[in-house]
């Protein structure tokens, strides 16, 4: 067996220094995405980068107008500790995995995957979240929607670590709803998320598991911006919102499902999350 | 690497760890115990839960390396028998792979929610996978452990 040199920094400068050292070490936060690949020896890393020992990647905090979450925050913490101010994000943060996976999983770990059908994202493009990459060079901030690449690929370079992702607090109503063959423990068939600002009349939207990224839907987040917010939405006006979210994706025909189901299921998925965010405004 | 990690409030010590092993490995095949289960080594099936610094874990998915200095308390650890003894009263357990791993989640959710809803117990146990008992006979352990 080969051996594989275990790097654990116990504050984030000296994970910056090891990673810009040691540019072929793996990092690992909660493991449920690494470990999977070590123990089916898909991957055989040089050096893993153990990031659980930095106590300040696990914190999140408030500045006003941004909520800042570590990188190393799990699912678990996210869901019982920011629920109310990031609903969006924890309805999706539920759908991951079971108990035994949240407790571990982080999102920092989500966007360091980059897997197109990564729960977190939908909800992050929603909300216009940025995320915090970090180096020995520096610090940079990207906007989540073009922090991805394609599948499994991101900005992220080589000696570079995901420091945080910056999410401003809700201003009204957020939804995320999934499709998978059961409730728990499914990798999204497809996914939305959408977010409503009630001041400024704004609309974000986040599609999952259905392009080669996450993605917006631009014109369905202008169509709905364009809306009379302060009455139901006619049905047409729902209607034309599920077919502009199905066409702004490009799914793919795979195991899960057809790209035609995909299409099917994300206009309903839209519609649905739709009206329960519109209900909420009121 | 060498690993000094305290398992079941002992402390315990691994030498010539591989950093890549998980903590269901050292556990099994360097400290001796068997209790947690591996069936799946892919997070799928919660025969390997443990608790790793009091929260219920896939033991599979934690690098060994991550271990150092830690806590971890498996089946053979757990104190209280109030909820093996409803396992066994209630027929939850068959072939018993299962169980070390169900005996951890069902003691966790417990502790947190001392009386949990079926929706509760459901959400909880959604990722321990039992190919034998059909889950109703565990439904009905958990509810005689909640009642006692
Ligand atoms: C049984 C099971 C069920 C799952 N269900 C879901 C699900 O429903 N939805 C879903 O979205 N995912 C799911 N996953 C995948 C996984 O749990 C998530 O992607 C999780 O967010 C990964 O986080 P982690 O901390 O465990 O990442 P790790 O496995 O530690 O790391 C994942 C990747 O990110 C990199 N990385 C981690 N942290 C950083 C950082 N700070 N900077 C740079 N790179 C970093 C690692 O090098 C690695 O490439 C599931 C996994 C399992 C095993
Ligand atoms: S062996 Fe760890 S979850 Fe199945
Ligand atoms: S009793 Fe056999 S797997 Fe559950």
């Amino acid at each position: 067996m080969s051996t594989v040199d275990f790097l654990a920094p116990r504050t984030w400068e000296e994970a910056l220094a090891a990673k810009a050292e040691r540019r072929d070490a793996l990092p690992i936060a909660g493991g449920t995405d690494v470990m999977v690949e070590l123990n089916f020896d898909r991957r055989r890393p040089a050096a893993l980068l153990d990031l659980t020992r930095i106590g300040e990647l696990a914190e999140w905090g408030s500045d006003g107008s941004v909520l800042r979450i570590g990188a190393g925050v799990s699912y678990r913490r996210l869901i019982e500790e920011l629920g109310g101010r990031l609903p969006g994000l924890a309805m999706a943060a539920r759908t991951v995995g079971s108990a035994q996976i949240r407790n571990r999983g982080t999102v920092g770990g989500n966007l360091g995957s980059a897997s197109p059908a990564g729960d977190a994202h939908p909800p992050l493009l929603a909300a216009a979240a940025t995320v915090q990459v970090a180096s020995v060079r520096g610090t940079r901030r990207v906007p989540v929607a073009e922090f991805f690449t394609g599948p499994k690929r991101s900005v992220l370079a080589p000696d570079e670590l995901i420091e945080a992702i910056l999410v401003p607090p809700a201003a009204g109503p957020q939804q995320f709803a999934k499709v998978g063959t059961r409730n728990a423990m499914v990798i999204a068939v497809c996914s939305f998320a959408i977010s409503l600002d009630r001041e400024r009349q704004a609309v974000g939207t986040g599609i999952g598991s259905a392009a080669p990224t996450p993605v917006r839907a631009l014109a369905a987040e202008q169509l709905l911006a364009a809306a009379r917010w302060d009455r139901p939405l006619p049905e047409p006006t729902v209607e034309k919102f599920g077919e502009l979210v199905a066409a702004a994706a490009s799914p793919i025909d795979d195991v899960r499902a057809t790209a035609a189901y995909r299409r099917r299921a994300l206009a309903v998925l839209a519609r649905r999350t739709l009206r329960w965010a519109w209900e909420e405004l009121r | 690497m060498r690993i000094t990690v305290t398992v079941n409030g002992q402390q315990r010590q691994a030498d010539h760890v591989w950093a890549g092993e998980s903590l269901l490995y050292l556990l099994r095949e360097r400290l001796g115990l068997p209790g947690a289960k591996n069936a799946c080594e892919q997070g799928e099936c919660g025969s390997c839960t443990v608790y790793l610094d009091g929260e219920p874990v896939c033991a599979c998915l934690v690098a060994a390396g991550q271990v150092q200095g830690r806590s971890v308390t498996t089946v053979e650890g757990l104190a209280a028998q109030r909820v093996q003894q409803a396992f066994l009263e209630a027929g939850a357990v068959q072939c018993g792979f299962c169980t070390p791993g169900l005996i951890i989640a069902v003691h966790d959710l417990l502790a947190r929610t001392p009386r949990p809803g079926d929706a509760e117990v459901r959400e909880a146990l959604a990722g321990n996978l039992c190919r034998c008992t059909g889950y109703e006979k565990i439904l009905d352990a958990v509810r005689l452990a909640a009642s006692r």
